[in-house]
């Protein structure tokens, strides 16, 4: 095992602890530059939405994560920057220019939701955010002049400095990956500084954070333009993905999915965002693959048990039709989002720091380290 | 003014339908502090069960109704002992995202199952007309009006009066604090998540003919209900109904009286700006933390 002997601040707050980070980092790095050559176009088409969710879910992680501000709304801060985009370049405006644009946008409507936001807690936060989410929705419906109404609005290929960047091509695929990596760093940054720790005492302890001179007001303000200015972002890069953007596309729906990105990634490390967007993107290739190819292998497994080949046939039949019911998606996720809040609270994230911490102590590890506690005291009615 | 009596009504019909939904989150978050986001797919889920003893096996209306909310019951601790039980003390965020996960998988086995077409249950009441003067009432509104009124009253008797509803509020304020006082609080959070779960079916079987029976339907009414909890101060029965009553309203009024557009939006600005100038919403009670 190694131990970090850390012998001033500077040690402490490191982008990377140990040079061990380098290798296992820039292996990842090399694969990434090296996947839009080596992998089929679908799959780098699911790696461009897996940076963007990873994008969004970077965003979700500052509020949530590490403010601790639940936000049942980020669909439309999404929707917002998408829209920026769509709108701006009708008027030819640069990639650039619009880009930010819909950044400071996002961020300053971000900023003004959490201003409301600051006297609510809990569940009510929720429900404001999902009101706010309704709001923006709708007005994107009846806006007609600008947004098109519910017809959606199309959004042209990306040129950049003269040169058209095709949303399919690796050029693409390189400027999400880009994009997602400025996030990274860029909350890698923000977590370090005195913002960074400011969220974090608000979201352990509000009352705490408050005691020692932590301006909440202003933090959480600024968390909500930060994590919404990230998300807009990502907005711009998902128009220009899916080329046509109408108001259904932005509904709570995608905004649970933003959530459920951040849970079942983790909900306490960026590593998280990025492990919760691979997982949420990579399931509809993982159900194509159940609905051609399950049937075969389970009525295989049948004949190999002996089983008569009318038997074999029907099992095969009925796998089929279980497979390609329409709302297996939705069932899976439903069970997907309970089994991990049961049995893995901290996510893939937390499997992996747990997988690791075993190999590390091997014969030593406990499985209590990583317990949760038990509140029964309910504290979260008397914040 | 004729009109304007028309839509308070329909309004306060329509308002009651999220009254009763948001009962059901109420008495959830009332007796553990879970707020149980699938309540209206448990809504619907009770209106698929009353469509099938109804409509398909031809049992009797009041007999297919009971026999609905006793299944519901059952149904409700089944998914408190699955889902609920072992996250009962977490934060409030983990319980929210497993009644999500919950509402999810309800809706497409439902869809699965049952086919995604919309269903409509045969009732007494689907339609006569009640006719006062020149104001026309349907009698299936009527129903969920009377339906409300009652379900509220027995409810808010049921927490005050009683042992067990006394129980229920001791629990949610400190479970560890009504354990040692001899309140068996698992079972109490059990049978809170049946009353919910038949309350639940009682409004999905009222609405029937109103809106009738899709898989999405608890999607939908749910996310209206919700606000109406939220507006009544999550956790006071009377104020469920007077939330629902006010949103239902609102949205009737808007609808009428507003451009097109207004009448999705209307309710949830209103509920903003409550929340802002009330952050615990008309009839919650503000507390403070003992650090």
């Amino acid at each position: 095992m190694r131990f970090l002997f850390k012998t001033d601040y500077e040690d402490d707050i490191r982008l990377f602890p140990h040079s061990g980070h380098f290798v296992s980092y820039g292996i990842l790095l090399a694969f990434l530059v090296v996947a839009p050559f080596v992998l089929s176009s679908y799959l780098v088409s699911q790696l461009v939405f897996v940076c963007i969710y990873a994008t969004v879910g970077v965003g979700l992680m500052i509020l949530s994560g590490f403010t601790g501000q639940a936000s049942l709304g980020h669909a439309a801060f999404l929707a917002i920057g998408a829209y920026t985009a769509g709108y701006l370049q009708q008027y030819d405006v640069p990639f650039l220019v619009y880009f930010l644009a819909a950044g400071l946008l996002t961020g300053t409507i971000g900023a003004l939701v959490g201003f409301p936001a600051l006297r609510l807690q809990g569940i009510y936060l929720v429900i404001a955010t999902i009101s706010f989410a309704f709001i923006v929705e709708e007005v994107l419906a009846r806006w007609e002049s600008v947004t098109h109404g519910n017809e959606g609005m199309r959004v042209k290929t990306l040129s950049m400095f003269g040169f058209t960047v095709p949303r399919d091509g690796p050029t693409f695929y390189f400027l999400c990956l880009g994009v997602l990596i400025l996030a990274i760093i860029g909350t890698l940054n923000l977590l370090r500084s005195p913002t960074g720790r400011a969220f974090l005492a608000i979201r352990d302890s509000e009352t705490a954070a408050r005691s020692m001179g932590v301006n909440v007001s202003l933090y959480k303000v600024k968390s909500f333009a930060i994590s919404a200015a990230i998300t807009g972002f990502a907005g711009v890069l998902f128009a220009h993905k899916l080329s046509f953007i109408s108001p259904e596309m932005f509904t709570l729906l995608l905004s649970i999915e933003f959530i459920i990105v951040i849970l079942i990634g983790g909900t306490f490390s960026l590593h998280g965002a990025v492990l919760g967007a691979i997982f949420l993107v990579m399931i509809d290739p993982f159900l194509t693959y159940l609905k051609d190819d399950l049937p075969g292998i389970i009525a295989g497994v049948a004949a190999a048990f002996g089983a008569g080949s009318a038997t074999v046939a029907k099992i095969q039949s009925n796998v089929a039709a279980v497979a390609s019911a329409n709302g297996l998606k939705g069932a899976i996720y439903g069970v997907i989002i309970v089994l991990f809040v049961l049995f893995e609270p901290l996510g893939l994230y937390g499997r992996w720091l747990k997988i690791k911490l075993f190999f590390q102590l091997f014969p030593l590890y406990k499985r209590a380290t990583f317990k949760r506690q038990k509140i029964y005291v309910k504290s979260e009615r008397n914040r | 003014m004729l009109d304007f009596v028309q839509q308070l009504v329909s309004g306060i019909a329509l308002g009651c339908v999220y009254g009763l939904i948001a009962l059901g989150f109420v008495l959830v978050y009332k007796a553990t502090e879970v707020v149980n986001f699938a309540q209206g797919d448990l809504m619907m889920l009770g209106g698929f069960f009353a469509f099938t003893f109804i409509g398909i096996l031809g049992l009797n209306y009041w007999l297919g109704f009971a026999a609905a909310v006793i299944a519901m019951a059952g149904f409700g601790m089944l998914a408190e002992r699955a889902v609920v039980r072992p996250i009962l003390g977490y934060p409030q965020f983990s319980i929210i995202m497993a009644t999500i996960g919950l509402g999810y998988f309800l809706r497409s086995i439902v869809g699965m199952i049952w086919g995604t077409d919309d269903f409509k249950i045969e009732t007494p009441f689907s339609d006569g007309v009640l006719r006062i003067g020149a104001l026309v009432l349907a009698h299936d509104k009527l129903s969920v009006i009377a339906a409300t009124i009652i379900l509220c009253a027995l409810l808010y008797l049921f927490f005050n009066r009683t042992t067990l509803g006394t129980a229920m509020r001791a629990s949610s304020e400190n479970m560890l604090a009504a354990y040692y006082m001899g309140i068996p609080v698992k079972r109490v959070v059990s049978i809170v998540w049946a009353i919910s779960a038949a309350v639940a079916t009682a409004a999905g079987v009222l609405l029937a003919p109103i809106t009738f029976i899709h898989s999405n339907v608890g999607l939908v009414l749910g996310l209206k209900a919700f606000p109406a909890a939220v507006l009544g101060g999550f956790g006071s029965i009377p104020g469920a109904v007077v939330g629902g009553v006010l949103i239902g309203v609102i949205e009737s009024m808007a609808g009428f009286y507003l451009p097109q557009g207004w009448k999705d939006v209307a309710p949830y600005i209103v509920l903003l700006v409550v929340l802002l100038l009330k952050p615990e919403g008309l009839f919650g009670v503000h507390m403070r933390k003992k650090v």
